[in-house]
């Protein structure tokens, strides 16, 4: 079945069968390996992308639920985001892997809530597990780019 | 260009490691084919290694980047910052020109002092056993650029200083290392470079001291096994065994083979394989397999009934098994006085690393390419060899970052490794094949943290402080099944073994039972302390309440009576203690914990507060003092002593793998609950100082939460801990 979607901004057919995860499109196809495989049932937030502005786990997203869908992977902040200045400045990633996923998640959050509270992070973040346990750092982190967004 | 090989400088002060230092000799005797040559030879036959003018470790640009090529792998750990500012320091280097390089594998070049010169990271190791050998590289170097350019400005070379990667004389002429390749390249390394007095450290120990990989690790281009793509590649989804010792007796792969994009389906020793054009094609013919499996030799007992057989065991009922001492004074049977007996139980746990095991090989006749985190790459070529039939050094490895380890990605036989090499040997003709296990293979693939039971039974003295004290500890072993394992595994007791409490005690019967089953278990961050700091650290607070003592002063008084086995935990619990405000007010419900322990040569005092949140231990904060010798990346230091309390307090938590009926229950993170977020405390460090050498960072931080939060929660609710974890499911 041929999808469209838009991805980064630009316009992509994919052939892929329908059940075919989003993450395996992105990662196996169209070569966006940023976005991680941890755990393939929605429990990690490795996999975490932007459907149409929404944190979305793509593991358990079927590629053929997504015709016409805008997707956002960590390769299009190409470095920029403030999120990912302030993960730099604050030396958040250990090992890294579950680290696109969590600027994911995050820039979900900041895009609605500017100035999120701790309560807020911790909502947001439910769904990213980290096990080098860089929870704090990614914290600060967010609250500094609220900073500098604001 | 004149290459020149280090002499090994080892500084090793931490004796815990020799657990490690016979897996290459063990390898090695247990493969015939390694008969008759020297281990020094085995691990460098055929291996190739360009080593330039300045050495195995430097490599200089014309544009003045300097690369700094780390030995040691990158899974988190932030080494390679270390490891760079350790060049940079003595080359004097400009930090902001530093990049780093990851080695290729060759243990004659690359090896680690502290692993027995083998190629690997492990044993928190990394910068204690680079210290000595990248300070002289360092310094060696800029002793060479130093001399290039009096030789060319015909100047004295004692006139000329070096800063931030620029060489300068006082008459005015400046060049920077880049313009100076050329002319130092001719200069004859020095055999015996003279190193700075730590006082004069410029970048060591500051702040300054950063890491290198934070920002591809931001922005989606740091890359893993993961995200190797290759020309032609297969990927390879397995069938694992269903239970510890099942084989593989058939299989139908007809459905599998209709799966668009299965290419083929092999059996390997480990299961059937089934490899793809992509990653989700093979799993969904993985999925599709059907295999019968030989149940005839696998562990059919469940959790329950190993716990029982432990108790049983450590109350000396079952002869066959013997206890094997290993801290024994004075007679424990002659002493009188009050006993307190406790009993601590603790599950499976597995290391749950964010990207599951994963390697990429490729396979022509007897040569072979590995490609991925590859955690000790001298193992790793050892054991692919023996697939292919050839020496180590046919082995070439392309090490990426590893997506976290933990241990696991360290393991003697190399399970993972050997099975992507044994399926690109079906594949051959150098195609790539990379293997993938998912989240589900990864866990239920063993290795775990062992099971260990503690007994400890102590006569008390009048004034309350120990007399004698009798443990049992039974725990499978972990080196056991490595052809040239020691006769006795102290990884199964360290952090007990050797404890400051037990040089303080007078009379001491600790002896350890290691019973054995079907579950394969392997190292996990903090090895044997991940159990014995607990039955130490919470057994000590127990006997501080029962002598209505606070348990700082309990613990000062137990250091002092040990003297200098003491000295290191009583200044870093003095650290934490003034740190954590430790007799001032607290929130009403908190209480507050503490915990000492030192493993791989660090000590590390933490106190914890602790409130109870719908009956569930919630810690808020963590106050960490650290005596890890010479401090040099103290951001990453703290960022280690975060991460491991995490990692610690997510054991502590919600860490168990139940097997039942010889298999595990809990298989991803639906089942396997790992700490998220909102359970994640605020961790302090604070940095004892000191001037010794380097000691370990990456482990000590692991296995203090869990006893410092039992602590907190004896004097919330009066009731000591006796099993792990303290949330059941």
């Amino acid at each position: 079945m041929a999808i469209s979607l838009t991805i980064n901004g630009q316009a992509v057919q994919v052939t892929a069968p329908a059940e075919t995860p989003l993450l395996w499109v992105l990662r196996d196809e169209l070569m966006l390996t940023g976005t991680k495989y941890g755990c393939g049932i929605a429990q990690c937030g490795a996999c975490t992308v932007h459907i149409n502005g929404q944190a979305t786990k793509s593991c358990q997203t079927p590629v053929g639920s997504l015709d016409g869908m805008a997707i956002t992977t960590i390769e299009q902040f190409g470095g920029n985001h403030p999120l990912q200045s302030a993960w730099v400045r604050h030396d958040v990633p250990q090992c890294g892997y579950c680290q696109s996923g969590q600027i994911m998640a995050a820039a979900a959050l900041l895009s609605h809530t500017p100035k999120p509270t701790d309560a807020d992070i911790d909502a947001a973040m439910a769904g990213n597990i980290c096990r080098c346990g860089t929870y704090q750092r990614v914290r600060a982190a967010i609250k500094d780019a609220a900073g500098n967004q604001g | 260009m004149n290459a020149h090989t280090p002499k090994s400088d080892i500084t090793n002060k931490s004796s815990d490691l020799t657990r490690r230092s016979f897996v290459v000799g063990a390898a090695a005797v247990g493969t015939s084919l390694l008969v008759g040559c020297s281990q020094a030879d085995i691990l460098s036959t055929g291996s190739s290694v360009k080593v330039g003018a300045f050495g195995p470790f430097i490599k200089f640009s014309p544009d003045g980047m300097v690369t700094i090529v780390s030995k040691h792998l990158e899974m988190g750990q932030g080494n390679h910052a270390g490891l760079a500012a350790i060049v940079a320091e003595e080359l004097d280097a400009d930090w902001s020109k530093i990049v780093i390089e990851q080695a290729p594998a060759n243990a004659k070049i690359y090896g680690n002092g502290a692993l027995n010169n083998l190629q690997g990271t492990g044993g928190s190791t990394a910068i204690a056993n680079s210290w000595l050998q990248l300070r002289k590289a360092g310094a060696g170097a800029r002793a060479m650029m130093v001399d290039a350019a009096a030789k060319t400005w015909g100047v004295s070379a004692a006139e000329i200083s070096v800063a931030d990667g620029v060489v300068s004389h006082p008459s005015g002429k400046t060049a920077g290392f880049g313009e100076l390749i050329a002319a130092a390249s001719l200069i004859k390394p020095p055999a015996d470079p003279k190193l700075k007095s730590p006082a004069d450290f410029k970048l060591i120990g500051t702040d300054k001291v950063r890491r290198k990989d934070s920002k591809a690790k931001s922005d989606g281009t740091a890359r893993f096994t993961q995200d190797v793509h290759l020309p032609n590649m297969l990927v390879a989804v397995v069938a694992h065994a269903p239970r510890f010792g099942a084989k593989v007796k058939s299989y139908d792969a007809t459905a599998a083979l209709k799966i668009p994009g299965v290419d083929r389906v092999v059996q390997v020793s480990t299961g059937v394989a089934v490899l793809a054009s992509n990653t989700f094609a093979a799993k969904t013919g993985r999925d599709a397999l059907n295999v019968t499996w030989d149940f005839s030799k696998a562990e059919q007992r469940s959790s329950e009934d190993l716990l029982t057989e432990y108790k049983r065991i450590a109350s000396g009922g079952v002869a066959e098994i013997k206890p094997q001492p290993f801290e024994m004074k004075g007679d424990v049977s002659k002493v009188n006085g009050e006993t307190l007996s406790v009993t601590y139980d603790f599950p499976y746990l597995a290391h749950a690393t964010m990207e599951p095991m994963n390697c990429v090989a490729m396979v022509d006749g007897r040569s072979c390419k590995l490609i991925g985190g590859s955690q000790i790459q001298t193992l790793d070529q050892l054991n692919a060899a023996m697939v292919v039939y050839s020496l180590p050094g046919a082995v070439e490895i392309e090490t990426l970052f590893a997506g976290g380890s933990f241990g696991r990605r360290g393991n003697p036989p190399s399970d993972y490794v050997v099975e992507c090499v044994e399926i690109a040997k079906q594949v051959g003709s150098n195609r790539p094949v990379k293997l993938v296990w998912t989240r589900e293979d990864d866990m239920m693939a063993g290795r775990y943290r062992p099971m260990a039971h503690h007994a400890i039974d102590v006569k008390i003295g009048p004034d309350g402080y120990p007399l004698a004290w009798r443990h049992r500890i039974v725990t499978q072993s972990i080196m056991k099944g490595v052809p040239g394992a020691p006769a006795f595994d102290n990884t199964t007791v360290e952090g007990a073994m050797g404890s400051p409490y037990l040089k303080a005690i007078p009379n001491v019967d600790a002896q350890v039972y290691m019973p054995e089953n079907g579950v394969t278990v392997l190292w996990f961050r903090s090895v044997g302390a991940t159990h014995t700091a607990m039955a130490m650290e919470h057994t000590i607070d127990q006997l501080a309440a029962r002598a209505k003592i606070d348990p700082v002063d309990y613990r000062r008084a137990l250091y002092a009576k040990a003297g200098k086995d003491g000295e290191r935990h009583l200044a870093a619990l003095n650290l934490a203690v003034a740190k954590a405000n430790y007799a001032g007010p607290i929130e009403p419900g908190f209480a507050r914990g503490v915990a000492v322990h030192e493993s791989f040569g660090s000590v590390v005092a933490q106190i914890a507060e602790v409130s109870l949140v719908n009956g569930q231990p919630k810690v808020h904060r963590v106050v960490s003092a650290v005596d890890c010798g010479i401090a040099v990346a103290p951001n990453q230091i703290a960022a280690q002593i975060e991460g491991a309390t995490c990692y610690g307090l997510s054991a502590a938590l919600f860490g168990k793998i139940t097997i039942r009926n010889g298999a595990p229950v809990e298989t991803n993170f639906d089942g396997y609950r790992v700490l998220r977020m909102d359970e994640a405390p605020l961790v302090e460090t604070h940095i004892v100082p000191s001037g010794e050498a380097p000691s370990g960072v990456g482990e000590p931080g692991t296995p203090l939460i869990a006893p410092a939060v039992a602590n907190a929660l004896l004097v919330l609710s009066g009731k000591a801990t006796t099993a792990l974890p303290f949330v059941s499911a």
